[in-house]
């Protein structure tokens, strides 16, 4: 920051500890609010019940018990097939906005600092695409309601004796983000210079606040289907609201789904600066668009390494509720199933490096590099493969006999835990040394210890894939099985070292560095915009399959061992037939985003009528 | 344009690799449908087709191969229990109230906890917690007559001979069960099959009925809304009419009736306002 005057410098100082406290402020009222907010539902609930109890009567009725009849049709339409289309597309939009204010918030913040107001401009952008979504969400909350309550009308029920508290503070909040948003969005250009900057960078973090405890509220209610909690095992609710939120698995599912969400929101707005980069005219069009692509891809990538982390931890929570819903889940037929997502899952990381490749043609300086990029690919190929070779596979009798053996005939050994948890640590450590090259492509380091440091960077690298390598191995074929899973915290452990070390070991060997060859935005070849529409795609694609396995893991049950499911579709449908809608609501999401994105650009575009208005 | 066509067509060619590389590379396996009861006639059962109803309870409904096979290695093999039987009752860590293999076996299934064979119990708990549920509570939900079946079968299975019978009156009280149970049979059409069938005319003057340990409902829906007819049915005792005895009236209607028979009913008797008792 250039800051001339002291007085201009102490002004700032100021500025930025009035705009501290307001945040600091801000945060602890939200936080106050939904402490008592939770709080008092309880107590509230208790309140009502003791009301009701005095006027000689008891509040909360059990779930019944359903038949197929219970559930109206409407004709030959399959009622599963709408409610899970009209969730999965709700879930899609509503991650999208709520991912957005995340990263806009950040960007809008390093803006700040840096005071290069590209960052602002960008954030604006990325806000204004949100803002169309933002309806969206809300047309599609509506329709996943009111198809819930037409063919699910006892579910429904018996969700809202549990919720009723929840939902009324839901409708609340969603208000409140709804003002947030609009004020934020449509006051951004307003809100300039030094304290109202502060002021709009404080609605982006209330924006957050908000959001993020509006996702969290619905989470409560998908994880209360799984793991039902505050209420008997006939499951009439004891009137504790908290106790049926918090339960077993909120909160690895919130923590999982925050992380993907931001991922997911950076690969969207990827696939968007993808497309006016393609279509962009002049260049500096085409230099803005190159440089947000990058800066997406930058959030998704960012936002994707600690999800595989994330992901084993939900699943060892899922054990822990219910050895039995473990099994179902990564045993049985779902087995399969992580197979599939391995597949997308390595689609993720091989198109996000294979972006940072072709990025690297931005400078001249890269070609130094060029030359490693192929043993890249090779090594994340190589990972990728091992992760993808099937579980050894846990199945009921009748599974058994109908795929002939428990083993997957090919390369049994690569199968195990151990193995596939050094396959993502290697890909995840790869990417990150992707990410050094591009760092590196158009610098010259001019200390006088580069030799001395690069050393220590192979030092680093290569002793902590030795380290990835060593503990995966030794667990996995020389202990028994208990001790099998040991491996993978000091694995992690080790991504992690290497990831922070060699960014603050780059860091400083690259302090004052000579720039060989301009960054060049705008000088990237077209393949790498498809590269950022593979991202989005197996993005979506990749949630709504694990939309389909959070459901299905509950089996014939609604409510887990409460209430149970006799609708004609209990039945857990196919691995193909769920790849068919997964596919089928993909189509329809992306339809809807070109939708939103032309009409982010339709409203920016005036169109001159000569002569059709009266002349004044 | 062009380069929109040029996306979309790029977009969906990766969509339809999704979807036939799950549909066409990945096994079409149907996961298993939803397990329904069997109905029993075990009047007429040989003890063979007792170990054999075991047998299917087992390796179906009781979901117990989930967990008790030798790939996953997370329980140890049934096809071993009865072996071990003696040993598990001679463990100076057990504490249970089994004396023999019927027992044990009978202990294992509806309190998994009472012993835990070592290595298996849920990760933490020393081996105090047993990760395997409770069998007759509601994930599984066997009947007694099927946890007999199956220590038959596991009796069996080890060689053993088998110390259990088939149960006594289970013949009809099974099928009893099986009526009650709502699973068995289709939802009754009207109200006076509803009366009939859950026996409410035993204690209750209502339709043309005329018990009278329970108060006269013949004029309830004047006094009383739908939200406390519905509770009153099924949870008796949350609050008790005036002059009448509490746990008297069955409480677990909610589990035998169809939620359609239940809103009749409650329909029906918020519709019913004095004076002739038939609506
Ligand atoms: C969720 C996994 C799971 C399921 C499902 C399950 N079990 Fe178990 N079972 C275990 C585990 C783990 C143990 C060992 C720990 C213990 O002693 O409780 C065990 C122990 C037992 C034992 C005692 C074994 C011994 O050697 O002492 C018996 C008997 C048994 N199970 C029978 C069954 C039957 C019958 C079923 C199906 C109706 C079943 N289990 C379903 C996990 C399971
Ligand atoms: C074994 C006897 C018995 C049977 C069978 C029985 N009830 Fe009851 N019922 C009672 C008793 C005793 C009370 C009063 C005590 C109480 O409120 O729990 C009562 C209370 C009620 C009440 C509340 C009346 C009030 O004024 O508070 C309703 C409504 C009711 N029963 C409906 C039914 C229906 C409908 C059925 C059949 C599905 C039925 N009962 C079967 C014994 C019975
Ligand atoms: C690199 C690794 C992973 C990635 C990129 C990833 C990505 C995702 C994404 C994008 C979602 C949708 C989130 C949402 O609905 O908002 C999701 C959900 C889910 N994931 Fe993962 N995941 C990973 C690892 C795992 C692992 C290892 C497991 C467990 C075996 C797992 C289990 C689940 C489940 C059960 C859901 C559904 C929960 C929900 O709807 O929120 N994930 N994952």
């Amino acid at each position: 920051m250039r800051i001339s005057s002291r007085s201009a410098r102490k002004r700032r100082n100021v500025i930025v500890a009035v705009g501290a406290f307001m945040m600091l402020a801000l945060l602890l009222l939200a936080v106050a609010a939904n402490l008592t907010g939770l709080e008092i539902s309880p107590a509230f609930a208790e309140e009502t019940a003791a009301a009701a109890s005095a006027e000689g009567e008891s509040a909360y009725a059990p779930p019944p018990r359903l038949s197929a009849e219970d559930y109206p049709r409407v004709g030959n339409i399959s009622s599963r097939a709408i409610v899970w289309l009209a969730a999965q597309l709700h879930l899609w939009f509503a991650a999208f906005v709520l991912a957005v204010p995340i990263f806009v918030f950040i960007i809008e913040a390093i803006g700040m600092y840096t005071r290069d107001e590209r960052y602002d401009k960008m954030a604006y952008e990325f806000i204004k695409v949100s803002i169309t979504a933002y309806s969206l969400t809300a047309i599609l909350g509506g329709l996943l309601l009111f198809s819930l309550i037409l063919f699910y009308p006892d579910l429904w029920g018996y969700l809202t004796t549990v919720f009723k508290d929840t939902m009324f503070y839901y409708a609340l909040l969603f208000f409140a983000e709804s003002a947030i948003l609009y004020i934020y969005y449509y006051g951004w250009n307003w809100l300039q210079g030094d304290f109202r900057k502060w002021l709009h960078l404080t609605l982006g973090l209330m924006l957050n606040a908000v959001g993020t405890v509006l996702m969290f509220l619905a989470n409560s209610w998908i994880t209360f289907m799984m793991s039902p909690a505050g209420v008997d095992a006939a499951g009439v609710f004891s009137g504790d609201a908290w106790a049926a939120m918090h339960n077993h698995l909120w909160n690895p599912i919130n923590i999982h789904r925050v992380v993907a969400n931001v991922a997911f929101g950076g690969s969207i707005v990827g696939a968007y600066a993808a497309f006016k980069f393609l279509n962009a005219t002049t260049p500096e069009e085409k230099a803005h668009y190159d440089w947000m692509g990058y800066n997406a891809n930058f959030i998704a990538i960012s936002a994707l390494l600690p999800l595989p982390f994330a992901g084993y931890y939900l699943t060892a929570e899922i054990y822990a509720y219910s050895q039995q819903m473990g099994i179902t889940l990564m045993g049985g037929v779902f087995a399969w199933l992580f197979i599939i997502q391995a597949v997308l899952i390595g689609s993720l990381f091989l198109s996000a490096n294979y972006y940072l490749w072709c990025g690297m043609g931005r400078s001249d300086g890269a070609e130094r590099y060029n030359k490693y990029v192929k043993w890249l690919a090779l090594g994340i190929v190589g990972a990728f493969l091992v992760w993808f070779t099937p579980h050894t596979l846990v199945l009921t009798n009748a599974e058994l006999k109908a795929l002939g053996g428990p083993y997957h005939k090919i390369l049994g050994p690569l199968g195990i835990m151990p193995a596939k948890n050094t396959a993502v640590n290697v890909m995840i450590v790869l990417t990150s040394l992707s990410f050094m090259y591009y760092r590196r492509s158009n610098k010259i380091a001019t200390v006088s210890w580069v030799a001395i440091g690069n050393a220590a960077q192979i030092a680093l690298f290569t002793a902590g894939l030795f380290n990835i390598f060593f503990l995966g191995i030794y667990h996995g074929y020389f202990t028994n099985t208990v001790y099998k899973v040991a491996a993978s915290i000091p694995q992690v452990m080790t991504t992690l070292i290497i990831i922070v070390a060699s960014m603050v070991l780059d860091r400083f060997i690259y302090r004052g560095a000579k720039e060989v060859a301009p960054l060049r935005w705008g000088r990237v070849p077209a393949r790498a915009q498809y590269a950022l529409f593979l991202l989005a795609v197996a993005f979506t694609w990749l949630m709504g399959l694990m939309g389909y396995i959070r459901s299905g893991i509950r089996q014939h049950w609604h409510v887990k061992d409460i209430m149970r499911d006799a609708s004609v579709d209990a039945q857990t449908p196919t691995m193909g037939y769920a790849a068919n809608m997964v596919s089928l609501g993909v189509i329809i999401f992306f339809v809807m985003v070109i939708f939103v994105f032309w009409l982010s650009q339709v409203s920016g575009k005036k169109s001159l009528a000569p002569g059709y208005w009266k002349a004044g | 344009m062009r380069n929109l066509a040029k996306t979309v067509f790029f977009s969906l060619l990766v969509i339809l690799a999704f979807a036939g590389f799950a549909n066409f590379v990945v096994p079409q396996l149907q996961p298993a449908a939803p397990p329904e009861d069997e109905v029993l006639d075990l009047s007429a059962m040989t003890m063979d087709q007792f170990v054999a109803l075991g047998g299917r309870v087992v390796e179906g409904k009781g979901t117990c191969m989930l967990c008790h096979n030798e790939v996953g290695g997370r329980a140890p093999p049934l096809s071993e229990t009865v072996a071990q039987i003696p040993v598990r009752l001679a463990d100076a860590r057990y504490e249970g109230s089994a004396t023999d293999s019927a027992s044990y076996l009978y202990e294992s299934m509806l309190e998994p906890s009472a012993f835990v064979v070592a290595g298996f119990g849920k990760a933490g708990s020393g081996d105090t917690e047993s990760p395997m549920p409770n069998v007759s509570g509601s994930s599984i939900g066997m009947s007694e007559a099927e946890i007999l079946a199956v220590i038959a079968y596991l009796q069996d299975l080890g060689g053993e001979d088998i110390s259990v019978e088939i149960p006594e009156d289970a013949g009809a009280a099974a099928e009893d069960e099986e009526e009650e149970d709502g699973e068995g049979r289709e939802p009754f059409e009207t109200v006076e099959e509803i009366i009939d069938e859950f026996t409410c005319g035993a204690c209750h003057m209502v339709a043309g009925e005329e018990g009278d340990l329970g108060p006269n409902l013949n004029a309830i829906g004047g006094s009383r809304a739908h939200d406390y007819l519905r509770r009153a049915i099924l949870d008796p005792n949350a609050d008790i009419a005036e002059g009448f005895e509490a746990d008297l009236m069955p409480d677990d209607y909610g589990e035998q009736m169809f939620a359609s028979e239940l809103e009749m009913l409650i329909d029906f008797l918020a519709g019913l306002q004095g004076e002739g008792s038939e609506p």
